[in-house]
């Protein structure tokens, strides 16, 4: 009853601002990959607030940033409170959140998850689009392109195993899949034709002979999930184990530029 | 009727297969290894690949397996021997969800990092609350009914803390082991998980196997067995300690597999004349065989997908358990 009454309410009184101005005023993200890229390309004033993972130094490469936002917890109700003319979602932020949002007749716009270079350039253009601050994309998209152009491609390619959590691994199709390989790497999930987020069980693993193994983020308290990183046979086999804060490659924004170099840095001994 | 098989026949064959499996589940995995391969390469402790596979990745999951599964027979086959209820079982009972529950504080909250063995230690805790409970609240005299609702009661309240637990955790992925700790799984357990849980898994089974005497006396009721000499109280001291330290150091390392200590008593009670002193080794036996079995049907089934144990007991195991109340409701309610 309360729903149907602020519908009603909301359907009189919430004109949706945006048609009018292109360029939305009150900003708000609920997602942490969105997070990022607004606090990227948004001007001074235009993002009113970030969820709170966006400050999570473990999940989020702006926790910094993100300190000078006011966070909000993603649910509809603070959401809708803050009266935004645009929301920012992810492709699976709770449809039931961003369904409720629409009826309220508020702009929700979401993004997909990347799975290549060419999507996090797609996806950066497109916010810099809803945002209306197309330059700042651009800048933001030279400087990822630029240090993709500084990485020397070596001749013999090390193999490195991606090996996170529970045995997940990347595939071909995946956005570290593309980020490794433009580091000069070859990716062992995709040359065992595994797909974009699978499982790569520890046997395969030790007779795959990677040349290093990325192991995902170590969290703390510990999980069953991670013991795996830990199990015997990964020591016994001698592998080189490195690894990379989830933060820096988990969102495909352009900052997975620093994903890149730490990666390409990893190769120097290896090679 | 199915006739009682000569004890010796019956222990040779399920040893035989219990062997055998053993066998199959050391050729199964991922990894295509040839059989002549795999063998040497576990036997010989070379330093390949294969070697570490076989040695560090295949053999703990077999023995885990054999070791657990001969843990749930026998202490099903101790509980309805020692409750005198042929629906006691660990997994139905809450014995081993209450001993996930204590595994999963430890393991969680980063005690177990400190000090490894807080992990068995925790969980044998947690198994002996569950029988103390069950006891004060069923009795050793109250009817299989009062047994099995206690049961419901301390199962369902140790999954729900199980799970409020993981579900409170900050780690990101202590909510998606809930499945693991309520279902059950052997995958990627290493020869450090077989080392903390072996030695009290052994000393559970010290103290179940030679109660068979004691249970044979007290089928004929607890005063005729006193009168046979038997020490009601050391048994009761030992059925309980022995269930849960052999069921708490399985499930601390391979989570709460059910329905395993239910199921062999049963099907191996005809075989052995109903005599709970053959009863428990059998069940021995049979358990590690029908574990076994399960572990190579759940890689078999979904190589890429950790399909958890629980699920292939429970979808042979509850089916039986619904005909066992309908054929025993009469005598039961």
């Amino acid at each position: 009853m309360v729903r149907a009454g602020l519908i009603a309410l909301c359907l009189g009184l919430c004109a949706p601002a945006w048609a009018d101005d292109p360029a939305p005023q009150r900003v708000v993200s609920i997602n942490l990959c969105t997070d990022q890229l607004a606090m990227q390309l948004a001007r001074p004033g235009q993002l009113l607030s970030v969820s709170r993972i966006a400050r999570d130094p473990v999940s989020s490469a702006m926790a910094e940033e993100a300190r000078g936002y006011p966070i909000n917890t993603g649910r509809a109700e603070d959401v809708f409170l803050l009266a935004p003319d645009l929301v920012l979602a992810g492709q699976f932020t709770d449809p039931a959140t961003v369904n409720l949002l629409r009826r309220l007749g508020i702009r929700v716009e979401q993004i997909p998850i990347a799975r290549s270079l060419d999507d996090v350039r797609d996806t950066t253009r497109q916010m810099g689009r809803w945002l209306g601050t197309e330059d700042a994309a651009e800048d933001a998209i030279a400087a990822l392109d630029a240090t993709i152009a500084a990485i020397r491609q070596p001749e013999t390619r090390p193999r490195m195993a991606l090996h996170y959590a529970n045995s997940y691994t990347s595939g071909a199709g995946s956005l570290p899949n593309a980020i490794l390989t433009v580091a000069g790497f070859d990716n062992i999930g995709a040359e065992l034709g595994l797909g974009s987020l699978s499982r790569l069980p520890l046997e395969l693993l030790v007779t795959s002979h990677p040349d290093i193994v990325l192991q995902g983020q170590v969290y703390d308290p510990p999980a069953r999930a991670q013991e795996i990183q830990r199990h015997p046979a990964v020591r016994e086999a001698a592998l080189r184990r490195e690894h990379l804060r989830d933060a820096t490659w988990v969102c495909g924004t352009p900052l997975v530029q620093d994903a890149i170099r730490a990666l390409a840095a990893l190769r120097e001994p290896a090679e | 009727m199915i006739r009682p098989v000569p004890f010796g026949a019956l222990m040779g064959a399920l040893a035989a297969l219990v062997m055998l499996l053993f066998a199959i589940s050391l050729l199964t995995g991922p990894a295509e290894i040839g059989t002549i391969d795999s063998l040497t390469a576990l036997l010989s402790g070379e330093e390949s690949a294969t070697g570490i596979v076989m040695r560090e990745i295949r053999l703990p999951r077999a023995i885990l397996g054999l070791m657990i599964g001969a843990t749930l027979g026998l202490s099903g086959a101790a509980l309805q021997g020692y409750l005198r209820n042929p629906l006691a079982e660990p997994g139905l009972l809450g014995v081993s969800g209450a001993a996930a529950l204590g595994a999963v504080l430890a393991l969680y909250t980063g005690l177990s990092v400190l000090f490894p063995l807080a992990l068995p230690l925790m969980a044998l805790l947690g198994a002996i609350l569950a029988t103390l409970i069950l006891q004060s609240l069923a009795g050793l005299r109250g009817g299989a009914l009062t047994l099995i609702l206690a049961g419901v009661a301390v199962s369902s309240l140790a999954g729900a803390l199980t799970s409020l637990v993981l579900n409170l955790s900050p780690n990101p992925f202590a909510a998606v082991e809930i499945v693991f700790w309520l279902l059950g799984s052997l995958a990627d357990r290493s020869m450090e998980h077989l080392a903390l849980a072996a030695p009290f898994m052994l000393a559970g089974w010290a103290m179940l196997l030679p109660l068979g005497r004691a249970l044979d006396a007290l089928t004929l009721g607890e005063d005729a067995a006193r009168t046979m000499g038997v020490q009601v109280a050391r048994v009761r001291l030992l059925a309980v300690l022995g269930t849960a330290a052999s069921v708490g150091a399985a499930t601390a390392v391979a989570g709460a597999i059910g329905f395993v200590g239910l199921i062999v008593p049963h099907v191996m009670r005809p075989l052995v004349g109903a005599q709970p002193s053959r009863l428990l080794p059998a069940s021995a036996l049979a358990g590690a065989a029908l574990l076994l079995a399960a572990d190579i049907a759940v890689r078999l089934i979904a190589p890429d997908r950790d399909l958890k144990l629980g699920v292939l007991t429970a979808l042979v195991g509850a089916p039986f358990f619904l005909w066992l109340v309908f054929r025993t409701r009469r005598t039961l309610l």
